[in-house]
């Protein structure tokens, strides 16, 4: 009776059970798993969207701080945002990089994002009007991905944890640099202070968006959470995030766009208001401001660059064969 | 002609007297390319004196079924450790 296809079954099935347990084991032992280990799919693929997605916001993001480089309002502040924004294209290779060694190619994840199957982060589908939106984004932005980031050093996925312990070491500046420009912009002329104040009008609701759903919306926390692969939720991260901003628009005497914040000493946390999911969704969905605008840019770029690697692929076979 | 970029990993020495250190990979297509996407992406800061690329394709590793029957040998073998000795009371600078 050994052989028969119920047996073979079951011992498959007890097989992937012993798997499963002991890969769950090395998780709560707080072991890394490295990308020989023995993964469930379902972790190997959570890991390729979160991955990915965070790859391709540092890519897609790079779009409207690059809007302003040209028109940056000193020498000093365009050799800041030229830094930045070449980082946050360094930060999108490490992602890339990691995603890969899950045995998923470059070239499939580009393909992925041009056909809208991979998201990024919806907070870069809004345009950049004015300088202080560079204050804005530096500040909030970077700020809410520094809050998300820091507590992904300690993802479960070996790869993952080293870039992110690589990426928040180069992240401080860039909050900084923004909240320099968004102080200067704050205690300059009266319409230096209202472009601060309208940039952070606009840039508040989307950055406490950008911590995604709330985790009663959230489905796919659960598994995350079980596998350390997020390790705080999404309301914990957000309101983490509100509790550090807060002080820091005060003090520069701006004021943050939401009637119902209000410090709540029980919880000893502010309280905020009700966050628009409608428009959450809308844009992640593809009906923001920039979507299509963003997506077209990195086609056109991807496209007009496949020259340039052709000619790199010629040139390295004439030199092996030079050799 | 295949379209995928090669893939090479990069190791970095710090400084000048330490051991090179893997940080992570690039795509590239020749070794001069990959030296100096590896500078760009790796040694923005002043991470690094001195970069090794080498061929992804080019590493062998060993794999994780293989942890036990490799690497538990060594565990019964305590007399390669300097606390397995017993000394005389009062020895002193060994
Ligand atoms: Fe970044
Ligand atoms: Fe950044």
């Amino acid at each position: 009776m050994k052989n028969d296809i119920f047996s073979i079954n079951l011992q498959k099935h007890n097989y992937l059970n012993m798997q499963e347990e002991i890969f769950q084991d090395k998780i709560n032992a707080e072991k890394k798993i490295e990308p020989k280990d023995w993964m469930p799919d379902g972790y190997r693929s959570h890991l390729i969207r979160q991955i990915s997605q965070h790859a391709h916001s540092e890519i897609i993001g790079m779009q409207p701080e690059g809007n302003w480089i040209t028109r940056a309002p000193s020498l000093r502040a365009k050799m800041i945002l030229l830094a930045k924004v070449q980082d946050e294209a360094g930060h999108g290779l490490y992602l890339y990089s990691a995603c890969e060694t899950l045995g998923v190619t470059r070239d499939e994840l580009n393909k992925q994002l041009h056909e809208g199957k991979a998201k990024y982060s919806s907070i870069f589908n809004y345009p950049t009007l004015s300088w202080a939106d560079m204050g804005a984004i530096g500040w909030l932005v970077d700020g809410a991905a520094i809050v998300n980031q820091v507590s992904l050093q300690k993802t479960s996925y070996g790869p993952y944890s080293r870039g992110m312990i690589k990426i928040c070491k180069e992240e401080s500046f860039h909050q900084r640099q923004g909240y320099e420009i968004m102080a200067h912009m704050a205690n300059g002329t009266k319409e230096q202070k209202e472009m601060a104040q309208d940039a952070l009008n606009r840039f508040w609701w989307p950055s406490i968006m950008m911590f995604g759903p709330q985790d009663s919306d959230s489905p796919r926390t659960g598994n995350a959470m079980k596998w350390k692969i997020k390790r705080k939720t999404n309301d914990e991260l957000r309101q983490n995030f509100i509790d550090k901003t807060v002080a820091q628009a005060e003090l520069i005497g701006l004021k943050i766009p939401d009637p119902d914040l209000k410090w709540n000493e029980e919880r000893g946390s502010y309280d905020f208001g009700e966050i628009d999911w409608e428009e959450f969704w809308n844009v992640v969905n593809g009906n923001g401001p920039c979507n299509e605008q963003r997506l077209e840019h990195h086609k056109k770029a991807h496209t007009e660059g496949e020259w340039v690697r052709e000619a790199a692929k010629a040139y390295a076979k004439k030199q092996t064969h030079n050799e | 002609m295949n379209k995928a970029a090669t893939i090479w990993e990069v190791f970095i020495q710090s400084k000048n007297g330490l051991p090179h250190k893997h940080v992570g990979n690039v795509h590239a297509e020749d070794k001069e390319m990959a030296l100096q996407n590896a500078r760009d992406l790796y040694t923005r800061r002043n991470e690094g004196s001195c970069i090794w690329v080498v061929k992804s394709e080019h590493i062998v590793s060993s794999v994780p079924e293989d942890e036990e029957s490799f690497f538990d040998p060594a565990n019964d073998k305590v007399y390669r450790h300097p606390t397995f000795y017993d000394l005389p009371d009062g020895a002193k600078h060994i």
